[in-house]
């Protein structure tokens, strides 16, 4: 890895719009480092030995907070878990006393997924110490599913400049589309958006580099990757698309309109999947789609974050 | 006793005076406004180099009593209004509970009388418990002395009850105020729909959900021939609505705050939520808007919509945060800094839209410098620099957009009744 004047030391995580092209780089050339570590027999490096980390978790996740767990054991990290539901939160414990709380036990990182949009903002003027690592809140942003997005693109296509990505779906509740613009745009790729238009935020169009589509085939043609977005059947309930059937018969990704794309266009997905609904089962398995290997790239981009974020990197033992 | 204030810059719009006169107090009302008046047994209160105008008025205010006194009470918001130059202050009726009985609007008063050191006008809830169902007794209110009556907080959603609100008040002569947001157009919304809530992914509120109610208002109340005033009006067509309406003799009024004056939705930052409001900030071309409605006399008058919390409650994350922020003493620094010093606008018209309109459209007895008016008076230092602190307010409102802003021009007198008030800032006990 070149020698880097950038450094990510002590920096919140709060989204892709705070990060310059430089550190990004550094984040996607130090998780490819990362990534090895997971392919060994003995997956543990010391590199965050004595340094601890609390996952505060406002909402249900699978991945990403496993993730994010297993980043920090793999180097070394005491990682413990806060989810609302087996928590003081139920007891009505204000974000602001969990924060104080947490910080107070000695915290060196929170990652912290919260509903509320500025909820990792909110945590860096009230913390001091922990860096805040924003897991995701609200609609507003997902920085660590960006990077790992961009990763697997660099991974599979070799550079990010010049590519063209398409977004499907509910834009306007989607952290992922909002990281991935900040992110992609950072990295001179060109976003085009397509989706409902109950689902895509009315003023997004006046926004520098972004395509707005109103259908999605025109955003997918000749893409070199498709983020396909979770829909959530209560966006049915609230009445922004009437029914299952019609979402995946207009917007749905399945062969047919993944053969716009370039012959090598990978489909990402951040998960959990309605398969049948905005993905086809066949394209989320197929050939082209990336959606496994996303899982094990989150871990790695996390592992560069954490490391990053705590150490500087600079005297990382990840090579040892 | 006798009271003058001597070589100050008198303007008193309803008179239309502008100029250099004494202004002479006798027993708490105005006694005379004229040229070097005699008077070697008044007080002298020397206003050189300063402006002498009719005591502030501001007809929205929230004193959160009774019920809220976390947020404030009649002797912390009087005193703040004081502070800001206010002599009448007219409170909200979104208390707990709600101010919708007489006996209620009476209890009110008394407290004023007892802890405040301004007027305060109450306005009482247009219907029960502000349920948007029920007309309130708005009659016996009006009656005991309400000034006005609304379900602010709340768009009345009804448009049967707000058409029965505006036949039945004819017969009292008194004014609705309404809380333009068309509801399901705003739910969990907290900034604007715009291009700012589009990159935060924040749930927006739309300009069309104010123009949509303010249009559907103005309709019912033409056809009652009924007398409407749009609360803190911010979208730029919901200006040309109110113009429109008044062309054609629609009894509409229209107030407007001093942050959808100045501010716009790229102040928002989600760390703070000094910056959430209903409605919220808007775009340039909404505040250009506005202050070309003021300025024209679309919209009548400067209220500050002064909605204090407690710090504990504006302390959290943004979306949660309650909606609002203390008003009262940065309002006059603000439009004095943003629309006289700017140019924007004269001195004698931004007055009038502070004292002489609302006291016209409310039928309040002071924003006037008559003979006989009571002595509401509030001297302005116009070229005083100053920034603004959250620590020094009265209010125990805090979370101001304003905080930390510099700001030319304040109120350096406050004068109630003849009773001075408010000296260099700081309230006379």
């Amino acid at each position: 890895m070149e020698k880097s004047t950038v450094s990510l030391r002590g920096k919140h995580v709060l989204g892709l719009k705070d990060f310059s092209p430089e550190e990004i780089k550094l984040v996607l050339a130090t998780a490819k480092e990362m990534k090895q570590i997971i392919h060994r027999d003995i997956k543990k490096v010391p590199t965050l030995r004595g340094k601890s980390i609390v996952t505060l978790f406002y909402e249900p996740s699978t991945r990403t907070r496993t993730s994010f767990e297993t980043a920090g054991k793999y180097l070394g990290a005491d990682v413990v878990n806060i989810t609302s539901g087996t928590s003081s939160i139920v007891k009505g414990e204000s974000l602001r006393d969990t924060l104080l709380t947490v910080e107070a036990m000695g915290f060196d990182a929170i990652v912290m997924r919260h509903k509320n949009e500025g909820a990792a903002e909110y945590a860096t003027k009230v913390v001091h110490h922990p860096v805040i690592i924003n897991a995701g809140d609200g609609a507003h942003a997902h920085p660590s599913q960006g990077l790992l997005n961009l990763f697997t693109l660099l991974e599979h296509k070799g550079h990010l400049e010049g590519l063209k990505v398409a977004i499907i779906g509910d834009i306007s509740h989607s952290r992922v589309a909002r990281s991935d613009i900040w992110g992609m745009r950072k990295m001179g790729i060109e976003v085009h958006l397509a989706g409902p238009k109950t689902m895509m935020p009315r003023f997004l169009y006046q926004e520098p580099g972004i395509f707005v589509h109103d259908r999605i085939e025109d955003a997918i043609k000749d893409a070199d990757a498709i983020n396909v977005l979770r829909i959530q059947l209560e966006r049915m309930k609230a009445g922004l698309f009437p029914s299952k059937r019609e979402y995946a018969r207009i917007f749905g990704l399945n062969d047919e309109r993944l053969a716009l794309a370039k012959d090598d266009v990978l489909v990402l997905h951040p998960g959990p999947m309605n398969k049948g609904l905005e993905i086809s089962p066949y394209v989320a398995y197929g050939d082209n789609s990336a959606i496994q290997e996303q899982v094990q790239n989150g871990v790695a981009v996390r592992m560069a974050l954490l490391t990053l974020t705590l150490t500087g990197g600079k005297d990382s033992e990840a090579n040892h | 006793m006798k009271q003058i204030i001597k070589n100050g810059r008198v303007i008193d719009p309803a008179n239309k005076i502008d100029g250099k006169f004494d202004v002479l107090i006798e027993d708490g009302k105005i006694k005379e406004v004229a040229a070097d008046i005699k008077a070697d047994d008044a007080e002298v209160i020397d206003a050189s180099g300063k402006v002498v105008v009719p005591g502030l008025i501001d007809m929205h205010v929230h004193l959160r009593e009774p019920g809220q006194e976390a947020k404030e009470d009649f002797a912390s918001g009087t005193r703040a209004a004081a502070a800001g130059g206010f002599t009448t202050i007219a409170t909200m009726p979104n208390t707990k509970p709600v101010v919708d009985n007489a006996a209620l609007v009476r209890s009110l008063q008394k407290e004023a009388e007892m802890t405040g050191v301004t007027h305060v006008a109450i306005i009482g809830a247009l219907t029960k418990g502000q349920n948007g169902e029920e007309l309130a007794e708005v009659g016996d209110m009006a009656l005991s002395g309400a000034v006005a009556f609304s379900d602010d907080g709340h768009y009345v959603k009804r448009a049967k009850t707000l058409l029965n609100g505006f036949d039945y008040l004819r017969a009292f002569d008194k004014i609705i105020i309404n809380h333009d947001e068309e509801t399901s157009l705003v739910e969990e919304g907290y900034m604007n729909e715009g291009h700012m809530s589009a990159m935060l992914g924040a749930k927006g509120r739309p300009t069309v959900a104010e123009d949509i109610a303010v249009a559907r208002d103005i309709m019912l109340a033409e056809y009652a021939d009924a007398r409407v005033h749009v609360a803190h009006i911010s979208s730029a067509k919901a200006v040309d609505i109110v113009r429109e309406a008044k062309k054609r003799g629609v009894k509409v009024t229209a107030e407007v705050t001093p942050h959808h004056l100045t501010l716009t939705d790229e102040c928002v930052d989600l760390r703070d939520s000094a910056t959430k409001v209903n409605p919220p900030l808007r775009s340039q071309a909404d505040v250009d808007a506005v202050v070309e409605g003021l300025k024209d006399g679309t919209i009548d008058m400067i209220v500050t919509d002064h909605s204090p919390h407690a710090e504990e409650e504006k302390d959290m994350e943004y979306a949660l945060a309650p909606s609002g922020f203390p008003g009262l003493e940065t309002s006059l620094g603000v439009v004095l800094t943003s629309l006289y010093h700017t140019g924007k606008m004269d001195l004698p018209t931004l007055i009038s839209r502070m004292t002489t309109n609302p006291a016209k459209i409310f039928a309040l007895e002071g924003g006037k410098l008559s003979a006989g008016s009571p002595a509401d008076v509030t001297i302005i230092d116009l070229d005083k620099e100053w920034v603004v602190d959250d620590k020094e307010f009265y209010t125990r409102g805090t979370h101001s957009p304003f905080v930390g802003k510099k700001l030319k021009g304040k109120a350096v007198m406050t004068i109630v009744d003849g009773k001075v008030v408010m000296k260099d800032g700081k309230i006379i006990e």
